[in-house]
């Protein structure tokens, strides 16, 4: 059977065209990127806000329980409600739905990483800083939000996880990208295909993930690596019923 | 929003639901099982904390679609074995698992332990009466994230042809019948909610000296 996935990976006729790998390899990136920045763009603001302002803060309790939410579901749901509306020859009756659905389940962990991340600031760092004389930005600016980058990150990777997961399902509802090779080849037992591009969904989000790790290396601050206090500080803030649910972040479909 | 399909289709509701709840529960238990040693060996020997995290961390990034794909080429089985989903479920309890045990173990105080080496507790027991009570309440924090994931995710494998709630989704899309999409929905996010209430009961139940603190 390996041979087989072997065979179909190192085809080179199954990688040219619109329907090759190569295509549906950029479609995925291009889909997945396009929702984290919409996310992004949503949830870090918002959740920088909500902790630094302490304003709101049941957002953060709102938007995890989303997460109950099937993701097949919302998908179909949101083609069903939304593919009508668009006529004529455009990507738009699956495009529209599925980056809505996909940017929805980015939101959840951005805004606990960037919530959780602000909040959990060391209170003495922030004192500091106010006593040096910075306003209230500079706090923000210049201590907060590096201090916040590590939870940031594990916010950002499990959003992208979660993202690259869900956009392969998205081929139900007619999106392009790898999960076609999956939907195609479990219709039409063409199994060789549908294990084949899993190979490939899932090096994909292995690498993903490698390469926001080695970003959030260059990042974040040598002084934040875990060191043994803030191990432990970060620990004892797990056993809170509030960081347990913002604890493992990454949960997802 | 059709209420006689409901009531029509009651007893088929129920007997995918249990199916949702096998294929959710066992390997939430399983996940556990083996989490426990793996995430102690962790916490206690420092230089597998890397592989074991760094490996669970792995697993859990592969999508849940292509590991129900994958699971016949390492199994051996048919592609809509149920077998499948349950090993792939728990691969993910396994992995989300793992270090929260690791940490749950770690953040045990350090005067509680000791001060039951002093009063004589063998490593073994002071374990399973000290080490692992006090860790409980992080571990069920894990185990209650990963219980609303698989509930989810399981829906996810009704693409591939094994029964469950999620075929009430893929069915509902199919015929775009709303009902049976909202029947789906629904029934998935009440099975999280009864998975999410039973494991904080039993959480409760596990650390009465808790119940001063907080829900």
């Amino acid at each position: 059977m390996i041979n087989q996935i072997w065979t179909w990976l190192t085809d080179g006729a199954n990688w040219s065209g619109d329907d090759g790998i190569t295509h549906r390899l950029v479609q995925h990136l291009w889909y997945s990127g396009l929702s984290l920045l919409i996310a992004g763009v949503i949830a870090l603001p918002l959740g920088t806000w909500i902790a630094h302002s302490g304003r709101a803060s049941w957002l953060v309790t709102a938007a995890n329980s989303l997460r109950a939410v099937p993701s097949l579901g919302l998908l179909f749901a949101a083609s069903m409600l939304l593919s009508s509306k668009f006529t004529g020859d455009t990507d738009l009756p699956y495009l529209v739905p599925s980056i809505i659905v996909l940017t929805i389940l980015a939101i959840p962990p951005l805004l606990a990483g960037a919530y959780s991340g602000v909040r959990e600031v060391d209170p003495a760092a922030r004192d500091a800083a106010r006593g040096m004389g910075m306003t209230g930005g500079e706090v923000l600016r210049q201590v907060e939000l590096p201090n916040a980058l590590p939870l940031i990150f594990s916010g950002l990777r499990s959003a992208t996880l979660q993202v690259i997961a869900t956009a392969t399902i998205a081929a139900y509802i007619g999106l392009g990208g790898l999960g076609a090779f999956l939907r195609d080849g479990i219709a039409l037992n063409e199994y060789d295909a549908a294990a084949g591009a899993s190979v490939l969904v899932a090096v994909l989000a292995l690498a993903a993930d490698l390469l926001l790790g080695v970003v959030q290396r260059l990042v974040v601050s040598p002084g934040l690596r875990t060191t043994r206090t803030r191990t432990r500080r970060n620990r004892r803030a797990d056993a809170t019923p509030a960081a347990a649910a913002l604890g493992p972040t990454n949960a997802r479909s | 929003m059709d209420w006689s399909y409901v009531s029509d289709h009651w007893s088929q509701i129920m007997e995918r639901a249990w199916q949702h709840t096998i294929l959710a529960g066992v390997p939430l238990v399983l996940g556990l099982l083996i989490a426990l040693p793996l995430g102690w060996l962790a916490a206690r020997v420092r230089w597998l904390k890397p592989p074991l995290l760094g490996g669970s961390g792995l697993l859990y990034t592969i999508p849940s679609l292509a590991l129900f794909v994958l699971m016949p080429v390492v199994l051996g089985t048919s592609i809509i074995a149920r077998v499948n989903v349950i090993v792939a479920m728990t691969i993910y309890t396994l992995a989300l698992l793992v270090r929260t045990v690791a940490d749950a173990l770690e953040a045990v105080p350090n005067a509680a332990t000791q001060a039951a080496t002093a009063m004589g507790y063998a490593p073994a027991r002071r374990f399973l009466a000290v080490d692992l009570p006090l860790a409980t309440p992080v571990i069920a924090s894990g185990l209650r994230v990963a219980a609303v994931s698989n509930v989810s995710i399981v829906s996810v494998a009704s693409l591939i042809g094994v029964s469950n709630l999620g075929i009430y989704l893929t069915s509902g899309y199919d015929r775009q019948y709303w009902t049976e999409i909202w029947v789906g929905l629904v029934s998935c996010i009440l099975l999280a909610i009864v998975f999410d209430v039973i494991i904080q009961v039993v959480t409760r139940l596990l650390t009465p000296w808790q119940k001063a603190c907080v829900a």
